[in-house]
């Protein structure tokens, strides 16, 4: 199973080409924010930025939380998303102890689904589809 | 959101509230520079003075800003404390981006705030706060504070100005997220003339991607196009820096206040200098992925007991050309040092560093002393240079206040204009030949960046005046039209027409897609209406007898070629800006 990574995010420029790929590509959308993978600069950006996404927690309490199984435990760690069963109750987004989901003005949410879609997108390869073994991942 | 019509934000200072309008000529005026000048004309007034507090101050982006990469710039336009006409500045950074998320085509600032105050935007919020206990502080320790005070961290822009802006220098400039600016012209003194010392962006909104695949698939062969090939490498590799040895190498490099074109020093400066001793990272603006900033790292023992310092200051070709070469500072550090200072006191470095060129020449040559200068001036002392930088940021003398209206404005008084380097405004760091010289001259934004002069000058020895005419006049309208995407210029080679015209139709603009042509002349032209209409006549503006007695990689500066030049470019822009 592999899920998404960001040994090199000391290199990231800022240019937001991920975040951006993110929401055109897996969300329809165009936006800084409707993305699984969101940059922020840490501090100002004189002391460079960090990467705001799922850390492909297992157990995920992002799923355990969620009332609907809209969130359900993906294996290797992180969630599967079924938009449809979702009913914008945000307990999700409370449940993320790094702030990894981003909930827009409608409720709807965004997390990363470790598609890796936004890996290709990175002019300095910032980003990695990582494998993780299984039993690695437990936490 | 693509639409046809214009969404604009007007924020009126004097009341504190603002309203949103929504203006047609998508397909004739674009976005950025186009929309600008319509915006101008609507709400500015070509009749009153530059700081009246009615005129406005206006920031545009274009159709496909944060649709497709590169299309990351924004346009700022104003009446100039500089020249007291119509131009316009652009700048790099986060704010193209922010302005499309806060669902604005323009942002446009009319009014004066009773108070210093900062103004914050996104797509559902207008506030205007008091600030008045940020007067007087830098550009670097204002832009913290402003972090502070506003949420959205990494998903916004933060314009603010420095003590040059407040103090109404005409070159001061507007800051951009720490490392991009609306350089020259005086952006800086139009919003301090407001009480303006901050704008924070904030791109909050999410829209729908245009329908079907085309969209998506063209966005990834154009960023491939971007990133995979060799088209965009000068510009991240070494950068715009890369540039300076080719140029001294062909004796079109401005020394000493251009009393020379090229020198072995360049050694101690060069692109590779730079990268190789004081390049710690590089930067990129929202939406383009090319990385073009590069951030130098100065490092300094303020105390004997090893307790040490570090600045970042990010460097290009033009304050290299303009702190370096210019006043003779041949080591890298010491050039980030005078830029650090520039950045802090809120100066365009370009235009700073010319005047200090002259005011330097103008020691030399005894028109003026320490007495006006306060710091002794010598070719190549950069801490005397750091310490005028302050002075002439703050005008903190009669002479640093004259000064920093213009070296032209300090020459009247105390002599010395026959050395001002000045072509319509402090030049830019090109000594190429005649073609450059004019162009710049009576360029309307007087950049390196109106038209290929520069270029033009490097690839052709022969003198054909109509020809240069026509390329001059030719190669504004396609720019006109690049800076009303609003395209970063180092794209041009990949934005070519088809390109754009794929790119328009992939997100909806027809009708705009098939008239590109067309579209660059009609802003072209609007644009010179504009500025003449504010009080350019091509006569008023005189090429300095320095430039006149130089020599470049095809001999001593051929005078009346110079002048035919000059001559004949004026009478083309007034036919244009004349032409039913």
């Amino acid at each position: 199973m592999k899920i998404l990574s960001t040994p090199n995010i000391s290199r990231c420029i800022g240019c937001h080409s991920c975040s951006l790929s993110c929401a055109r590509l897996v969300h329809k959308q165009l936006s800084w924010d409707s993305a699984g993978i969101r940059i922020k600069s840490s501090g100002g950006l004189t002391t460079g930025f960090t990467a705001n996404h799922c850390l492909a927690c297992d157990p995920a309490p992002c799923a355990d939380a969620c009332p609907t199984s809209a969130f359900s435990q993906r294996k290797g760690g992180g969630v599967i998303v079924k938009k449809k069963l979702c009913i914008n109750c945000g307990a999700c987004v409370t449940a993320c102890p790094i702030d990894a989901i981003y909930e827009d003005r409608s409720g709807n949410v965004y997390v990363c689904i470790h598609c890796g879609r936004c890996v290709d997108f990175c002019p300095h390869n910032c980003l990695e589809m990582e494998t993780v073994a299984m039993e690695e991942k437990k936490v | 959101m693509i639409a046809d019509h214009f969404r604009v934000l007007i924020v009126n200072l004097s009341t504190g509230k603002g309203r949103i309008v929504e203006e047609d000529g998508r397909n004739s005026e674009v976005g950025g520079s186009g929309l600008a000048a319509m915006l101008f004309n609507k709400y500015g007034f070509a009749d009153k003075a530059w700081d009246d507090p009615q005129q406005p101050v206006i920031f545009a982006i274009g159709p496909l800003t944060g649709y497709f990469p590169l299309m990351s710039k924004t346009v700022c336009s104003f009446k100039s404390p500089y020249h007291n006409q119509y131009t316009e500045s652009h700048a790099g950074g986060r704010s193209a981006l922010a302005l499309r998320f806060a669902k604005l085509d323009a942002l446009v600032i009319t009014g004066k705030s009773k108070r210093l105050c900062c103004v914050n935007v996104s797509s559902r919020n207008l506030d205007i706060k008091d600030i008045e206990f940020l007067r007087g502080k830098d550009v670097l320790e204002t832009g913290k504070i402003l972090r502070s005070m506003y949420k959205g961290s990494g998903h916004r822009s933060i314009l603010r100005i420095g003590p040059a802006g407040e103090k109404l220098v005409a070159m001061s400039c507007i800051n951009a997220d720490t490392y991009r600016h609306f350089g020259r012209l005086g952006g800086g003194a139009a919003l301090g003339a407001k009480n303006l010392k901050g704008i924070v962006i904030q791109g909050d909104a999410i829209f729908d991607t245009p329908p079907g695949k085309d969209y998506s698939k063209l966005y990834a062969e154009v960023f491939t196009q971007v990133t995979a090939t060799d088209m965009m490498k000068k510009y991240h590799n070494l950068g715009t820096p890369a540039n300076l040895q080719g140029l001294n190498d062909i004796e079109s490099l401005p020394w000493r206040n251009l009393q020379a074109t090229s020198d072995p020093a360049i050694d101690g400066i060069n692109g590779e200098r730079f990268a190789t001793d004081t390049l710690l990272r590089n930067s990129a603006c929202s939406g383009c992925p090319v990385g073009c900033i590069h951030v130098g790292c100065v490092r300094e023992m303020f105390n004997a007991d090893h307790r040490y310092t570090f600045k970042q200051v990010a460097y290009d070709y033009e304050p290299i050309f303009s702190l370096g070469t210019m006043l003779n500072v041949t080591e890298a550090r010491s050039v980030l040092n005078i830029l650090d200072v520039m950045e802090k006191v809120g100066l365009d470095a370009m235009s700073g560093g010319v005047a200090l060129a002259w005011a330097t020449e103008a020691t030399e040559k005894g028109f003026i002393s320490e007495t006006e200068t306060i710091v002794p001036l010598r070719f190549g002392d950069a801490e005397a240079y750091q310490l005028a930088t302050q002075h002439l940021g703050n005008s903190s003398n009669d002479f640093y206040k004259l000064l920093g209206q213009g070296s032209l404005k300090a020459a009247a008084e105390y002599g010395g204009a026959d050395f001002a380097c000045v072509l319509g405004q402090e030049m830019a760091g090109y000594a190429t030949g005649e073609v450059f010289f004019a162009a710049q001259t009576l360029g309307f934004r007087h950049s390196h960046l109106d038209s290929g002069g520069y270029a033009y000058d490097q690839k052709h020895s022969d003198q054909d005046i109509e020809g240069v005419i026509k390329f001059l006049i030719d190669d504004e309208s396609g720019r006109a039209f690049m800076t009303s995407m609003v395209s970063c210029l180092f794209a041009r080679g990949v934005y070519k027409n088809d390109l754009l015209a794929q790119c328009l139709q992939s997100v909806g603009y027809t009708k705009l897609a098939g008239s590109i042509d067309d579209a660059g002349r009609h802003i072209q032209k609007l644009r010179w209406q504009t500025r003449i209409a504010t009080g350019f006549t091509p006569e008023a503006i005189t090429i300095p007898k320095r430039f006149y007695k130089i020599k470049t990689w095809k001999g001593p500066i051929d005078a009346a070629y110079l002048d035919s030049l000059k001559t004949g470019y004026g009478q083309a822009i007034m036919q244009l800006a004349g032409d039913k």
